[in-house]
């Protein structure tokens, strides 16, 4: 490609009236650069500067570190931060690991698995907000299956509401997120393995190599990048995700589904406590910029250890 | 193929394990269906009744009345996703293209920018955004939920598009060139019409995004109800007292209904689109 540019390049200055080839590119990436600078740059930059102050509907003024000393003292914040990625690990895992079962499922020559790939778009391709609606009438004590289930089997004496208990509402939270997540985790991982040269498998099979062993030692090392990109992906969107959390708990009960991003919005768009809304939101783009860099650091290590790509 | 030969034993297996998988995407919508059917004193009958003789479909009648702007929500949800997938790709191309192809000063810096994006949703800077958006004068119009939209799918839009136009042989492009053909007309006559299956790919990727995720936006920036997209304009509903759950419900299913037929269509050619986006070397 370099040298095809370098051609390019040649074939061009030795015309008169072309545009260098800088010049070019930055006009093609300008609308989309200046966009965004506009909509996500300048907000950003809003936002760091209302960190520093106390502001809400009456006005603003300076008050220097302060919002940011009292969010590194409170001990519910810390609770929030390690709840947060506690909610990102086990929610990514979870994607990560249905995902490949899905994707192997999916790729498994029996009848009608067209059918079935399908059949398991439908949660990623509606509205988030929608799928939670579904997902709050499931975890209904009263009239939802789940609990009319237990129900009949035993399993609990009267109505269980799922989203009434700490510890359910934060698993039952994991469970939709990961609902909302899998699909897409599926198609790419799906879309990865038909990607795997066969004659991998066929020189494996002809040496007796069983399905698991192909699976462990062919498929899985073929698809890794996407797993890798997959996985950072994943990791961001669930600790970002808002619309799950908020409309199944509104971060409740007793903040036990409370993650950075629901206590950001809680704070500043609830309360218009703007000035401390804003500290925490900086304090998430910190936080999401260092995981995502050690994370990177952590890959090109295992690239160079193993000298895969 | 002998390899793929399966036993009846492990066909049954794969099934098992599919019907599982399959039960657990699909059991929302099968619920939200079954809860459409109720009547709604029935909803709230105790102890938990799985199947009745009372079922009906008198809620997919109901619901337009009780929610008169349906069909205004179904269709605000869709002209919205369109128009975020029309600008995105409006912007993504060209800059797709130049990453893919040209050499120019901070290149990594700049993909680099564009990629932290990424890490940015709405919801970390829904204050500021909203005083941009009111400084320029979006609020309250379709422009205050497309605009941040657009905003935030650009980079995955250059990210997935990117990788499709560094597949596309450089040779025809270099013809093109030896023939004195403009950069512009080349991006626009040999490049584009090459690209058409990945850029049906990535703007069915950056639609998906933008009709999933409008609901944030939508009621923080648009306090016109007439404007609102379905998930906004249902769940002001579900803050009533007496909420109708069952027309709720069949609200939802027939509102996602359009899409999903779309998608139906739509599907085969986006795994395959996935997969020769997936296959990089």
């Amino acid at each position: 490609m370099t040298d095809a540019t370098h051609d390019i390049a040649v074939a061009e200055g030795a015309r008169r009236k072309t545009l260098p080839v800088g010049v070019f590119a930055w006009l093609l990436v300008a609308p989309a650069m200046i966009f965004i600078l506009v909509i996500v740059a300048w907000p950003l930059a809003e936002t760091i500067r209302l960190s520093f102050m106390e502001a809400d509907l009456g006005g603003e003024h300076y008050v220097g570190t302060r919002n940011y000393q009292e969010l590194l003292e409170s001990r519910k914040f810390h609770q929030t931060i390690s709840r947060t990625f506690y909610w990102m690990f086990i929610s990514v895992v979870l994607k990560l690991v249905l995902g490949l079962i899905g994707a192997t499922l999916l790729n498994a020559a029996v009848p009608g698995r067209a059918l079935f790939r399908v059949l398991v778009m439908p949660p990623w391709v509606i509205p988030i907000a929608i799928g939670c609606i579904g997902w709050l009438w499931l975890y209904n004590g009263y009239f939802g299956v789940l609990s009319g289930m237990a129900q009949r089997l035993g399993i609990t004496d009267g109505p269980f509401e799922f989203l009434a208990y700490k510890t359910s509402a934060f698993y039952s939270a994991v469970v939709t997120d990961v609902w909302v997540g899998v699909p897409m985790v599926t198609l790419f991982f799906l879309a990865a393995m038909q990607g795997v040269s066969r004659d991998l498998y066929e020189a494996a099979w002809v040496d007796g190599a069983g399905r698991w062993y192909r699976f462990r030692r062919i498929t899985i090392p073929q698809i890794m990048p996407v797993i890798i990109s997959m996985s950072l992906l994943s990791a961001i969107f669930t600790f970002n995700s808002f619309e799950i959390i908020w409309i199944l708990t509104e971060g409740g009960p007793r903040g036990a589904t409370t993650t950075l991003i629901v206590d950001t919005y809680k704070t500043a768009i609830g309360n218009y406590k703007f000035g401390e809304g804003s500290a925490r939101a900086v304090i998430i783009v910190v936080l999401l910029g260092a995981f995502s860099l050690l994370y990177l650091a952590f890959l090109n290590r295992i690239n160079r250890k193993f000298g895969t790509k | 193929m002998m390899m793929d030969k399966y036993t009846k034993l492990q066909i049954a297996g794969i099934y098992c394990c599919l019907a599982v998988f399959l039960t657990f995407i699909l059991l929302p919508f099968f619920e939200m269906f079954m809860a459409s059917l109720r009547p709604l004193e029935h909803l709230f009958r105790s102890p938990y009744q799985f199947w009745s003789d009372d079922f009906s479909f008198q809620a997919y009648r109901d619901m337009w009345v009780t929610v008169p702007l349906l069909g205004r929500y179904i269709f605000n949800s869709i002209f919205i996703a369109f128009s975020v997938t029309f600008l995105t790709m409006v912007f993504v191309i060209p800059a797709a293209y130049a990453f893919a192809r040209l050499k120019f000063p901070f290149k990594n810096a700049t993909l680099g920018v564009f990629l932290g994006v990424n890490m940015f949703t709405g919801a970390v800077l829904l204050i500021p955004l909203y005083r941009v958006l009111r400084t320029l004068g979006l609020l309250n119009t379709y422009w205050a939920m497309i605009v941040p939209g657009v905003a935030f799918l650009i980079p995955t839009g250059i990210w997935l598009l990117r990788s499709y136009l560094e597949k596309i042989p450089v040779e025809l492009e270099e013809a093109a060139y030896v023939d004195g053909a403009s950069r512009m007309y080349t991006l626009r006559r040999v490049v584009l019409p090459l690209a058409v299956p990945g850029l049906i790919v990535v703007g069915t990727a950056v639609f998906i995004g933008a009709y999933a995720q409008q609901f944030l936006f939508a009621i923080t920036f648009n306090q016109t109800r007439e404007l609102q997209p379905l998930p906004a304009g249902l769940y002001e509903f579900i803050g009533y007292q007496s909420v109708t759950w069952n027309e709720m419900m069949a609200a939802a299913l027939v509102g996602v209904l359009p899409v999903m037929v779309i998608f139906l269509f739509l599907q085969k050619y986006l795994v395959a689109g996935l997969m020769a986006g997936a296959v990089k070397e």
